[in-house]
């Protein structure tokens, strides 16, 4: 990223300098992203395009008014993904946050072995995981349901997120904890105005991906939905083959997310958040 | 003003290594300041953290003013630890940081305002409030935390090494500025150091820990006239041991028999130390000997003589005038000041300090 110059001490940073880069920096990583979903929104626009025209000979409008029209379902399932991704991210910092604390702190017996189960399902692929737990969801009434899906898509995202803050812990000193404790912050206190602006940064990013991750599953909510949940990946997939002009509307709907995670975090990815330094551990 | 009374105290971090703080009994005056001494890993931090406490004892018991504080939880204790590095909270601005103890307490803002600025005042570092601590030296910072701990005006005030980041200069100051604060505020302090002359200098009383353990409390220059061991002698440093064996005020060694009037220890084998300062070179008569000076070296204020008397070393430390007196290889007669003979016990595990409790 940018390489400022540390600053003096008693010297205020450049500041104007390094936003600039900053912004440039992150322009130029969005027309990296944005530069392959051209052809696709172009796609989405055209009537006839056909080999060697460089762009469609005719253009319709024809495919966004599929998209919103409600037979296609996309606005549901848009809500339908934007829902279980926030329900997962939910669920994935309330848990992965203390189990990072507990990871990147503390050292206990067997440890390592609880850093290597957690790495698992990223290294064992996803498809075989699900495979094995599939049965078991549906004993329990968590097939084909928003809450099971919304847990299946935990099984990337909390090793992700727990990853995540282990680094961000790592990188963090407890004894400033011990330092307001003395100077007369409770429990509460010290967590609030000492921990969360320490830590804040990674959860604000791990929480960010997070939803993301959830957001593009598209194997574990096709197995566990078992095609009562219909997520925007699905609903790409079946538009893929027959309509390519509704695919590309479609994927231009399912990259926006991900360009706004990427502003949003960009703040914290490049800033001088010490936070930040936590998620080089991954 | 409280006391503190620390009463077999002990830390074990892990079964298998010894205890960092063992089974330790101080009493911590009202008013006064007790530097903590001893070197790098014998339990000093561990036992400034039982006493503020963010960290739980193993055994033993901590009372302030006769009263067990265990159970009080670390911000209601009224004791206020700063540590080793400072920790100045980094997102926060100095004014922020100093004010944080009094914003906890709910102080209105107005006049954790103005407290701030007093505090910015006394520790001499006005107009920093809106200032990041990174973009303090190492000194600025320490005396940021100095000022944190201050403002909530704390009953025990435990100070790890606040003094260890400073250039000698600084350090200069910051002892001063210590000792001002302590003496005018008159908050029984706790001052953690491994300098042994930085403990004498500031330090009411001075407790000695070795590995844990308690090796010697007392006023700063008994370390230097009455060490309870060799170890204590050899770490405040500079001093001959000579060794003999002891029996009625008199000790017995291949180079002479002395008068120890002063010395305690049992008869036995044990260990003459006279300090550099107390060898008189060119005086005969009553515990004297006869030696050969080997080298000198003028500094000063004083002058410094190699003596070799049979086959043992010592040095001696003379006045100025007495350099042109002797020429190396002279044979001169060295006397040893009966009242400054101090006879110690011939190793550290038979010193009673080392086992007490
Ligand atoms: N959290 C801990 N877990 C395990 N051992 C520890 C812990 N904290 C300290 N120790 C051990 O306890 C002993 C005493 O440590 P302590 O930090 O009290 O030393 P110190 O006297 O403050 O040293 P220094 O002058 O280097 O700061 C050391 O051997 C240290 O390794
Ligand atoms: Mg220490």
């Amino acid at each position: 990223m940018t390489t400022a110059p540390a600053p003096l001490p008693g010297i205020a940073p450049r500041t104007i300098g390094r936003t600039t880069l900053r912004w440039a920096g992150i322009m130029g990583l969005l027309a990296f992203l944005v530069a392959p979903m051209v052809p696709l929104f172009i796609w989405s626009i055209s009537f006839r395009w056909f080999y060697p025209d460089i762009l469609p000979s005719e253009y319709s409008a024809r495919a966004w008014e599929q998209v919103i029209s409600p037979t296609n379902n996309v606005i549901g399932a848009t809500g339908q993904t934007t829902l279980i991704a926030l329900l997962c991210t939910v669920l994935s910092v309330l848990l992965g946050v203390p189990a990072g604390r507990a990871l990147g702190l503390h050292n206990f017996k067997g440890k390592r072995i609880v850093e290597v189960l957690i790495l698992a399902p990223i290294i064992v692929p996803g498809l075989a995981v699900v495979l094995g737990i599939d049965t078991m969801f549906i004993r329990y009434g968590l097939s084909g349901n928003i809450l099971g899906v919304t847990l299946v898509h935990l099984v990337p995202t909390l090793p992700y997120m727990t990853l995540v803050m282990s680094g961000v812990y790592a990188n963090y000193d407890v004894d400033y904890e011990l330092q307001a404790r003395s100077l007369g912050a409770g429990r509460w206190a010290t967590q609030r105005y000492v921990t969360l602006p320490a830590v804040f940064p990674g959860v604000v990013v791990g929480a960010l991906f997070t939803f993301l991750i959830s957001w593009s599953q598209y194997v574990l909510t096709l197995l566990i939905g078992d095609g009562q949940v219909e997520t925007l990946p699905i609903l790409l997939f079946n538009f893929a083959r027959s309509e390519p002009a509704i695919a590309g509307a479609l994927s231009v709907v399912f990259i926006l997310p991900g360009i706004l995670v990427l502003l949003l975090s960009s703040k914290y990815l490049s800033g001088d958040s010490a936070a930040v330094g936590g998620i080089g551990n991954i | 003003m409280t006391q503190v009374t620390l009463s077999g105290l002990t830390k074990i971090f892990d079964q298998k290594s010894p205890p960092a703080v063992d089974n330790l009994d101080l009493e911590i005056e009202s008013g006064k300041l007790t530097a903590l001494l001893g070197p790098s890993g014998c339990g000093k931090t561990t036992t400034m953290k039982m006493i503020a406490g963010l960290l739980r004892p193993t055994a033993g018991d901590i009372l302030f003013d006769g009263d067990s504080i265990l159970s009080i939880k670390p911000e209601e204790r009224g004791a206020v630890m700063v540590f080793q590095n400072y920790l100045l909270f980094p997102y926060m601005n100095i004014a922020d940081n100093i004010g944080f103890g009094l914003k906890m307490r709910k102080v209105n803002k107005k006049e954790i305002r103005s407290r701030v600025q007093d505090m910015l005042d006394l520790v001499q570092l006005p107009g920093f409030e809106d200032r990041k601590p990174n973009q303090l030296s190492g000194g600025q910072q320490q005396r940021i935390a100095l000022a944190r701990a201050l403002i909530v005006q704390p009953n025990v005030l435990l100070l790890d090494e606040p003094l260890s980041n400073l250039d000698a200069h600084l350090r200069d100051e910051m002892r001063v500025l210590i000792r001002r604060i302590q003496t005018e505020m008159g908050i029984t302090t706790v001052f953690v150091t491994h300098d042994q002359e930085e403990a004498v200098v500031l330090a009411d009383k001075v407790a000695l820990l070795f590995d844990g353990r308690l090796q010697q409390f007392d006023a700063p220059d008994s370390f230097y006239d009455t060490p309870n061991t060799v170890d204590i002698a050899t770490f405040f440093g500079g001093t001959n041991f000579i060794p003999g064996y002891y029996l009625d005020g008199t000790i017995t060694t291949d180079i002479g028999v002395f008068d120890a009037p002063n010395s305690l220890v049992p008869e036995g084998d044990a260990v003459l130390s006279i300090r550099p300062e107390a060898v008189d070179l060119g005086e005969g008569g009553e515990n004297s000997v006869s030696g050969t000076v080997l080298s000198h070296v003028y500094a000063g204020r004083y002058a410094r003589f190699q003596i070799r008397i049979g086959d043992i070393e010592i040095e001696a430390v003379t006045e100025p005038g007495q350099v042109k007196l002797f020429a190396d290889g002279d044979n001169i007669p060295v006397k040893f000041d009966p009242d400054k003979i101090w006879v110690l016990g011939p190793n550290t595990a038979e010193q009673p300090a080392a086992t007490t409790g």
